[in-house]
């Protein structure tokens, strides 16, 4: 279980709180979805949950993370990265830089966890598996596309076998495939026990993913609930988040006084 | 050599062709095919979404419209003349690119230096340079952020600013590569709008989308590419019709729901909500858009 509780936090060198009063609970083989519009503070949020802020980039931190009990504060650097770990929207800010291969970059999580070269190869070959990346294990990880920067990045997440993952947009720059692969390799790794929580605007992977949902405003948690209930709340709009398709052609079908349950058959049926 | 301040007035009429593809052919160094014998001619005016799963080839494809890439073999033909005989410094008078990594493309210290350079480096100087940043920035919504370091944005921001310093050039092709990733659903609407602007001015806009509701409502023509080639290219009521799904399904490309739905309830190819309520026979009352 990741925790926090009463979380506020302010970069360092700023005099604002930019998260306020946070309190979030992922359960194991939880996923929780994270929605807001930009710069509302999901970012951050990220960081924060992750452990990275403040211990790796300062700032201050009122409240508490706790990660299977354990406070995050007493948490070695490595000893962090090994409870959880932290998928970035850009794939470039997340490549190492010193890998010549994508299979080496992969590889660098679990071997930066000390692992046997056994199981570093083994987990490697595994992340390549599952989000179908053996054609570009030779490549230089420079020299991806963006969509397959994300995808070599989430492989080295999942190479680490963590027990909680934070993910920043971790689709962003996917195309339907690579989302749908994404979505199948996440929810695999929930089913393991793995927790997870995913900023995301594609809501419409979240609606398929996510038990939970919370919606961030302005550094605070203002929607949290059931997914369905969430997405099917109108203050969605305001918040400058889309709606998943479903809930909104469900929504615009009442609003036109066209009866929804004629096109029901038809919207469960297109949406499989 | 002189560079003419761009036409952002004379636009030719539409019809004629502004960008052409004969048999382009792109390889990488170390082998990668990745543009693999594309015949594409796009007139000016177009709204023309490109679509296709990553590694298809389309962001290769682009580049050869402003001469970052120089074809292996075919040619580019920009505004009726061969790219090849042309500078990149001179192609970029006619065809605009935001990248679709913001950071690739962002240097200067400030927004406001960032959003001049592009203008500046082609002749825009005084009263028209002002003019022209201030109308980027107004655009994209960060006219408040002039004096702002650009890596103090957050990362949809950046791509914002990326767009501006591409709208700040007035070139009568603009090509945006994911304009709507990691935006929000203000952003994303936003970018429709700015679409739709440069279109009514006359304008050609290629876009780069892997949103099929984005490319479904904004773009009037839509071209898939699989494996270097073009496997389809027509309206977005053509291209998301039930009969083009298995092409799309080997792109691992998806039509928008409404497509879907439509299609189970036979009432034709509907590829935006619009058409499928108006297809329902649903009112098209004002539908609540958040900030238009």
């Amino acid at each position: 279980m990741l925790q926090l509780s009463g979380v506020s936090y302010r970069y360092a060198g700023y005099s604002n709180e930019v998260l306020h009063d946070i309190d979030l609970r992922l359960d194991d083989g939880e996923i929780v979805g994270l929605i807001g519009p930009n710069e509302a503070g999901k970012s951050t949020l990220c960081l924060v949950a992750s452990g990275l802020a403040p211990a790796s980039i300062g700032g201050s931190l009122r409240g508490s993370l706790t990660l299977d009990g354990v406070p995050a504060t007493g948490l070695a650097t490595h000893e962090l990265a090994e409870r959880v770990v932290v998928g970035f929207q850009n794939p470039n800010t997340q490549r190492s830089g010193i890998a010549a291969t994508v299979f080496e970059e992969i590889a660098l999580g679990p071997m930066n966890l000390g692992l046997p070269v056994d199981e570093t190869v083994e987990r490697t070959r595994e992340a390549v598996a599952r989000l179908r990346l053996g054609e570009l294990i030779r490549r230089d990880p420079q020299r991806l596309s963006g969509g397959q920067a994300q995808l070599v990045g989430i492989a080295s997440l999942l190479a680490m076998q963590p027990r909680h993952v934070i993910l920043d947009e971790p689709t962003a720059q996917l195309d339907p495939a690579g989302t749908r692969l994404v979505g199948e390799a996440l929810r695999s790794l929930a089913g393991s026990g793995t927790s997870l929580l995913i900023a995301e605007h594609k809501t419409d992977l979240l609606d398929g993913l996510c038990s939970r949902i919370l919606a961030i405003d302005s550094g605070r948690i203002v929607l949290d609930g059931p997914t369905a209930t969430v997405f099917d709340d109108p203050r969605l709009a305001a918040l400058g988040v889309e709606p998943p398709a479903r809930a909104r052609l469900v929504r615009a079908f009442r609003d036109r006084a066209i009866e929804v349950s004629v096109v029901e058959d038809a919207l469960a049926g297109a949406a499989s | 050599m002189t560079v003419s301040p761009p036409a952002t007035t004379s636009a030719p009429a539409a019809g004629h062709p502004v960008l052409t593809t004969e048999g382009l052919v792109h390889v990488y160094p170390g082998g990668t095919r990745a543009v693999d014998g594309v015949d594409l001619t796009i007139t000016t005016g177009e709204r023309v979404a490109i679509v296709g799963q990553n590694g298809s080839g389309k962001t290769t494809l682009v580049r050869h419209f402003n001469g970052l890439l120089r074809p292996t073999e075919g040619r580019v033909l920009v505004d009726g003349a061969d790219a090849a005989g042309q500078r990149v410094a001179h192609l970029a008078t006619t065809v605009g690119l935001a990248f679709q990594d913001p950071d690739r493309q962002i240097f200067a210290g400030k927004v406001r230096s960032e959003v001049a350079f592009g203008p500046r480096n082609i002749g825009l100087r005084g009263a028209a340079l002002e003019a022209a940043i201030t109308r980027a920035l107004a655009a994209t919504g960060l006219e408040g952020e002039a004096d702002t370091n650009p890596y103090d944005l957050g990362y949809s921001r950046r791509k914002l600013l990326a767009l501006a310093s591409i709208l700040a050039m007035g070139t009568p092709v603009v090509i945006l590569d994911e304009p709507t990733t990691g935006q929000d659903a203000r952003g994303v609407a936003r970018v429709q709008r700015i679409v739709a602007d440069l279109a009514a001015a006359g304008r050609t806009v290629i876009a780069i989308s892997h949103d099929m509701r984005f490319v479904a409502e904004g773009f009037e023509r839509v071209v898939v590419m699989r494996d270097g080639r073009i496997v389809l290219d027509g309206s977005p009521a053509e291209a998301f019709a039930e009969a083009a799904w298995p092409t799309l399904a080997s792109t691992f490309l998806e039509p928008p729901l409404a497509a879907r739905i439509g299609a189970r309830l036979g009432v034709g190819s509907t590829p935006t909500d619009e058409s499928l309520l108006a297809a329902l026979g649903g009112t098209l009352a004002a539908p609540a858009d958040t900030d238009t």
